[in-house]
């Protein structure tokens, strides 16, 4: 009976759609499930491959990769966000360097010179401890700068110095030759580092230089003579330079030859120029016949309000137009403004 | 001392005719004697020949100031007209308000004039346009910008703002340090 169910199972396996899961090997396949990775080192079958050398490889690739799978159904799983998930484990094939490997740094003057002499780098703290201010200074960072003042309010000035020197601006002044010697010689590693050659004394060659530099060297070099230049003989083509181009003296403005008389003439010229573009009497006139309209149109509603008979009208029934330009005078009955210009309104006099 | 160059003196005398109007020719054409502005360190400063004499004598680094400091230009080449100029802007304004006496204390802390603080206005004074304040004795206090026309301060409600302070005598003791 066992028999019998085995023979239909397979019958039934055969008939199934899929290919079954069980692949047989003449070697077994090294897996590296790391890295999802199978070999095959079994022999091809070389008739197969002429004949029929697509289906073959596919057929050979499906199998390969159900061995693969079924290893990877033993792995220990776990449920992520209702996904099962199987744990790889690390990968045992080492994958070659994308890049070359790095060349050890040379090493710079100060390494060699420790590397000689067996100097080893000491490990320094932070923070100082500073009995005058009673704090905790740090060597370098944040707050540095600031307590570094305090414990230095004061600074001794040693026997031999000149009384009268800035001990601060020394300090200052030493510490900004210490950093800037050291970006030199920062710099002077890299280029070594680089193999860029860097003369001792001056500026680096350029490669390609423009006529505008070549022409500044030229100069240059004509100068750089005990006598600045003045013997040097003439090259066929150059031009003579004026004097002083390349260290040209400071002019200094003569104050006399400006004569007082020329400058107070100059000065009055100008405040002529600024008064002239004032538009002075344009407002005024434009505020006259404002004030002139205001008047009129008060003495209209009076004239209504006269006839409507005694309606009390306040100072916000004025219109707009009349608060804006002009001014709140009693109107004169009979009289209306008709002179124009500074002295019209109101007869410049103060008022409240 | 450098002289001022042309478009220096043209804002400065633009700055000055906002207050004094065309009375300017008054400073440089003097009866009594040759003044003159001169430049240093970005100050504007008025002296007459004499002074300016003594000043061209001294080291420049050593000098500090020579006559009067009408103000100084600006990192942008502006030019700010200091209280210090009060002296030549009082007796040629040509707009002025007068601050009554409750007002006068809060005008020299530098707070602006409100309209129930002035005492009175010279007429037609334009919006916008320099004036020089002074208390009721006739005292000059300080300088600034109307706010209002003459006409619209009337209209005004009382804790409107009349006048920018833009100068007061009381920067005297506030601004001390930075006047020179």
């Amino acid at each position: 009976m066992d028999i019998l169910e085995d023979i239909l199972q397979k019958e039934a396996k055969k008939s199934e759609k899929y290919k079954t899961t069980d692949v047989e090997k003449n070697v077994e396949l090294e897996l590296d499930l790391g890295n999802l990775l199978a070999l095959d080192t079994n022999d091809l079958n070389l008739q197969e491959l002429k004949s029929h050398k697509e289906k073959y490889l596919l057929n050979l690739a499906r199998d390969n990769t159900q061995l693969l799978l079924n290893k990877l159904w033993d792995l220990p799983s776990e449920r992520r966000e209702e996904i099962v998930v199987a744990k790889l484990p690390a990968g045992t094939l080492r994958l070659p360097r994308e890049k070359p490997c790095p060349k050890p740094k040379p090493l710079t003057k100060w390494q060699e010179y420790a590397l000689e002499k067996g100097i080893k780098k000491k490990k320094k703290t932070n923070a100082v401890w500073d009995d005058i201010v009673q704090k905790w200074i740090p060597r370098f960072g944040y707050k540095k700068a600031e307590l570094e003042r305090q414990k230095d309010w004061v600074l001794e000035v040693p026997g031999n110095a000149d009384p009268m020197e800035d001990q601060f601006a020394k300090k200052a002044e030493k510490k900004k030759e210490k950093v800037s010697k050291n970006e030199f010689q920062r710099l002077r590693n890299i280029a070594k580092a680089k193999k860029i050659k860097v003369p001792k004394e001056g500026l680096p060659t350029i490669a390609n230089p423009s006529s505008d530099l070549l022409n500044t060297a030229a100069k240059v070099a004509r100068v750089s003579t005990a006598s600045l230049g003045k013997f040097q003989p003439k090259l066929p083509k150059e031009k003579t330079l004026k004097e002083n181009v390349i260290a040209p003296k400071r002019v200094k403005r003569d104050h006399s030859k400006i004569s007082s008389n020329d400058e107070k003439s100059s000065h009055l010229k100008i405040i002529d120029s600024i008064l002239g573009k004032k538009p002075k009497l344009d407002i005024e006139k434009a505020v006259n016949r404002q004030v002139f309209q205001d008047q009129n149109e008060r003495s209209e509603e009076k004239k209504t309000q006269k006839s409507k008979g005694g309606k009390k009208r306040r100072k916000t029934s004025i219109p707009s137009k009349a608060r804006k330009g002009g001014k709140i005078s009693k109107p004169r009955v009979g009289k209306v403004n008709t002179k124009k210009g500074k002295a019209g309104v109101g007869g410049g006099r103060k008022r409240r | 001392m450098k002289i001022l160059s042309d478009e220096r003196t043209k804002s400065v005398f633009e700055k000055l005719a906002k207050f004094i109007g065309g009375n300017i020719k008054l400073l440089i054409d003097r009866p009594d004697g040759k003044y003159c502005f001169r430049e240093h360190k970005d100050r504007v400063y008025y002296m007459s020949q004499a002074i300016l004499d003594l000043a061209l004598s001294c080291n420049k680094e050593q000098l500090i100031c020579a006559g009067t400091c009408f103000g100084k230009f600006t990192k942008t080449n502006k030019f700010r007209l200091h209280i210090t100029a009060l002296n030549y802007l009082a007796p040629y304004a040509q707009y002025k308000i007068w601050l009554k006496p409750s007002a006068e204390q809060q005008f020299l802390y530098g707070h602006h004039v409100l309209k129930s603080g002035m005492g009175r206005i010279t007429e037609n004074t334009p919006k916008n346009q320099g004036v020089v304040i002074f208390s009721m004795n006739d005292m000059p206090l300080g300088f600034g910008t109307s706010a209002k026309a003459t006409a619209d301060c009337k209209h005004a409600d009382p804790i409107a703002i009349v006048c920018f302070n833009q100068g007061d005598i009381g920067e005297y003791i506030r601004n001390e340090d930075t006047l020179i």
